[in-house]
């Protein structure tokens, strides 16, 4: 319980400034202090003056599964009262594979008692680790390339650091993971992005209209890109599965099962309208 | 408090702080009762103790002392200030210290009469002529009405000349009203009396006497009739709800299971684009579960809360997340269709109750038709499907539900019901 409350403080030092919120930005590294002195620069993409020629493609989706949440450590020995947990918020590609194509910047707000709370992160991976004890609501936003979307998605995900009563005592070894699979759905996307991103991994892309001739997309530079995956992420091994299928799986059983069910309501509904001497009632369906 | 002695917390722990803020009682200003234990006291938190001592303490001590006394009992005479005619009865009484009780007969109390109003002739020249009623009548309407304390149907027996009890009662209603109006000093000190403030009106007493007539002497045939009809308007109702359920359905997405995995080669995105809220889709940008959650209240919105509630609580029984774990679009769409097909199937449950509350009325009255295998039925739905009894729990207080607004028309019936109705009562409830 008292690990959820909200209203309290929860960054490591928020008293002792010099402590524990100075080693706040470690894993981020420069980016994030980087990023800090320009938290107030503008929210919207730069270069739209392009926009007169963007043609789209109408009623074309692409979606992009990302994964986000947050991975917490308990420091163990080294836990103190204001100072217990090390964790990291992130967004990430379902299969782990590089969001900085599509993704331009994300804006991690974290609770107003850490130093600089407004964190914007410009490059893969989209990450923030921070230490503290408390748990709250983090807001990512996502800003997109030019291409891509002017507008930008929040996301919102509870930090949680302490494991549930039944998954046993906390752990050093092992972190509290908590991850959130959703997919960004770009509606009615340029030509220019969807040339762009066609045979990118990161994006479902469907059949497009045959006939349809698209600018041809960017050589990617492969060796460049490949540093913003999270594939060979040092968390890489506590990331969660998400199976679409087993869900699949589930959903196609209970519908059997609720049809079936329908199927046998019917026929006993015909059963008492079948032999009546009484009143003749019409069926609803 | 003890009970956190118990539990090992902290007297002033800051979990609990908002519990602790209670307003405690203000210390000893509220003594705590003598012969009520320091723990009980406790549960009563300090406020206005909910349990009041049946007996006061100390009267108790005071018969205590008392018990020294010699108590007998003896046949002795009474007379009752009740009666006029100073009989002489005899009773057995208690007796302490050999001094009989003195004064008035303890039942005598009870002898209540009816304060009516009495007119002088004077002021029935001046208030109280009325060309339908001579003075005679109302003298005698008025020794009546003290005679039998108002009980009109007593009155009207006895009364010589034909009147009905309307008739009677406006009559003595009229003039007790006259009377108030014309010896009130002014018309305020009388304006809050039940006689001036509710005027007695025949006409809405002869209708209130007919309506209740008329559904006292209500045939079974008439009644189950009536019953009839309004299960069949609930059941229109619930077919016209169910149309709209299922276009709904159709006009959602096409039920297509895609091959798990299926997620990397999507159908055509224009195919299905309409299934998107325009809303949304005008956004250019947004997450897949923001669609399903407006999908999902779409669907919703032709349903109950509690038929909501009860798709929810069928999905878990189901073991299927409420939302998605994995919200890929096909898994959204299959999710879609079977939130749509759960309501299609409490529909139907709905449905096959109404019919069954009309079949087992009609049982009712067609002795011939063998209630057996309509009870085998229950029996296998409630055990074929495993959520059935716990999602759809409700089917039987639902059936009382129904029976309940059946008897509301009759809101206006005496709370007994007339005999003829009970039995039938009892087979529904329980059948």
């Amino acid at each position: 319980m008292p690990n959820t409350s909200a209203g309290r403080k929860h960054a490591a030092g928020s008293g002792n400034v010099g402590g524990g919120g100075g080693g706040g930005d470690q894993s981020d590294g420069g980016s994030g202090q980087k990023s800090q002195q320009r938290s107030k620069v503008a929210r919207v993409p730069d270069d739209i003056d392009k926009k007169g020629q963007i043609k789209r493609l109408k009623d074309v989706e692409i979606s992009i599964p990302i994964v986000y949440g947050t991975m917490s450590f308990w420091l163990g020995k080294k836990a103190t009262e204001y100072n217990s947990h090390r964790w990291t918020v992130y967004i990430r590609g379902a299969t782990n594979e590089d969001l900085s194509s599509v993704v331009k910047r994300a804006v991690f707000q974290l609770h107003p008692s850490f130093d600089n709370p407004t964190r914007i992160v410009e490059s893969a991976p989209f990450e923030v680790s921070e230490s503290g004890w408390g748990e709250f609501e983090i807001a990512i936003t996502l800003f997109f390339h030019s291409d891509v979307c002017d507008r930008q998605l929040e996301l919102y995900h509870q930090l949680k650091l302490y494991p549930e009563e039944e998954s046993g005592a906390q752990s050093t070894k092992k972190p509290v993971v908590v991850e959130t699979y959703d997919e960004i759905v770009f509606s009615d996307p340029s030509e220019a992005f969807v040339a762009r991103i066609q045979n990118h991994p990161i994006a479902i892309v469907p059949r497009l209209p045959t006939g349809l001739t698209l600018p041809p997309g960017p050589i990617e530079n492969s060796s460049e890109k490949k540093r913003g995956d999270t594939k060979d992420h040092p968390f890489s091994q506590w990331f969660m599965n998400f199976s679409e299928a087993d869900e699949l799986l589930k959903l196609a059983a209970a519908r059997q099962q609720v049809q079936a069910h329908i199927v046998k309501l019917r026929r006993q509904l015909s059963m008492i309208d079948g032999p009546p001497q009484q009143v003749k009632a019409p069926s609803g369906q | 408090m003890d009970a956190k002695d118990i539990l090992g917390l902290p007297k002033n722990s800051i979990s609990s702080a908002p519990q602790e803020k209670r307003p405690r009682p203000p210390k000893e200003s509220q003594r705590k009762p003598d012969g009520v234990s320091r723990e009980v006291y406790a549960l009563t938190g300090g406020m206005a103790p909910p349990l009041m001592p049946a007996i006061d303490v100390s009267l108790l001590k005071r018969k205590q002392q008392q018990a020294e006394e010699k108590v007998t009992w003896q046949w002795l005479p009474f007379t009752s200030s009740a009666r006029a005619d100073n009989l002489q009865l005899y009773h057995w009484v208690r007796v302490v210290n050999g001094v009989p009780p003195s004064g008035d007969y303890s039942f005598a109390k009870f002898n209540k009469s009816v304060d009516i109003l009495k007119y002088t002739d004077e002021e029935y020249e001046k208030f109280l002529t009325d060309p339908t009623w001579t003075k005679e009548e109302t003298d005698q309407l008025f020794d009546l009405c003290e005679r039998f304390d108002l009980r009109f149907i007593v009155i009207a027996d006895r009364f010589p000349h034909m009147r009905s009890v309307e008739e009677l009662k406006t009559r003595y209603y009229a003039v007790s009203r006259a009377l108030l109006i014309s010896r009130a000093r002014s018309p305020g000190d009388v304006s809050g009396h039940p006689l001036v403030k509710e005027p007695y009106i025949a006409a809405i007493e002869v209708e209130r006497k007919r309506a209740l007539g008329s559904l006292l002497s209500q045939t079974k045939q008439l009644e189950h009739r009536d019953a009839e009809i309004i299960a069949e308007a609930k059941r229109i109702a619930e077919s016209w709800l169910n149309n709209k359920v299922n276009a709904l359905a159709e006009s959602g997405t096409p039920g297509v299971l895609p091959a798990p995995g299926a997620a990397a080669t999507a159908p055509i995105g224009a195919a299905d684009g309409a299934s998107t809220p325009s809303s949304l889709r005008m956004l250019g940008v947004y997450l897949r579960t923001n669609v399903l959650d407006q999908m999902v209240q779409a669907a919703n919105s032709s349903a109950g809360l509690r038929t909501i509630k009860r798709v929810d609580q069928t999905l878990q029984d189901l073991g299927v997340n409420i939302k998605p774990k994995v919200p890929t679009k096909s898994v959204c769409a299959e999710h879609l269709e079977l939130r749509k097909e759960i309501l299609t199937l409490l529909g139907l449950q709905k449905q096959l109750q109404y019919k069954e509350s009309e079949v087992s009325g009609n049982r009712d009255s067609h002795a011939e038709i063998p209630s057996t295998p309509k009870r085998s039925h229950r029996a296998d739905q409630d055990k074929a499907f495993v959520p059935e009894s716990a999602g759809f729990g409700g089917e039987r207080p639902g059936k009382r539900d129904n029976r309940r607004k059946v008897a509301g028309r009759f809101a206006e019936a005496p709370p007994s019901p007339p005999q003829s109705k009970r039995p039938r009562k009892l087979k529904i409830s329980d059948g």
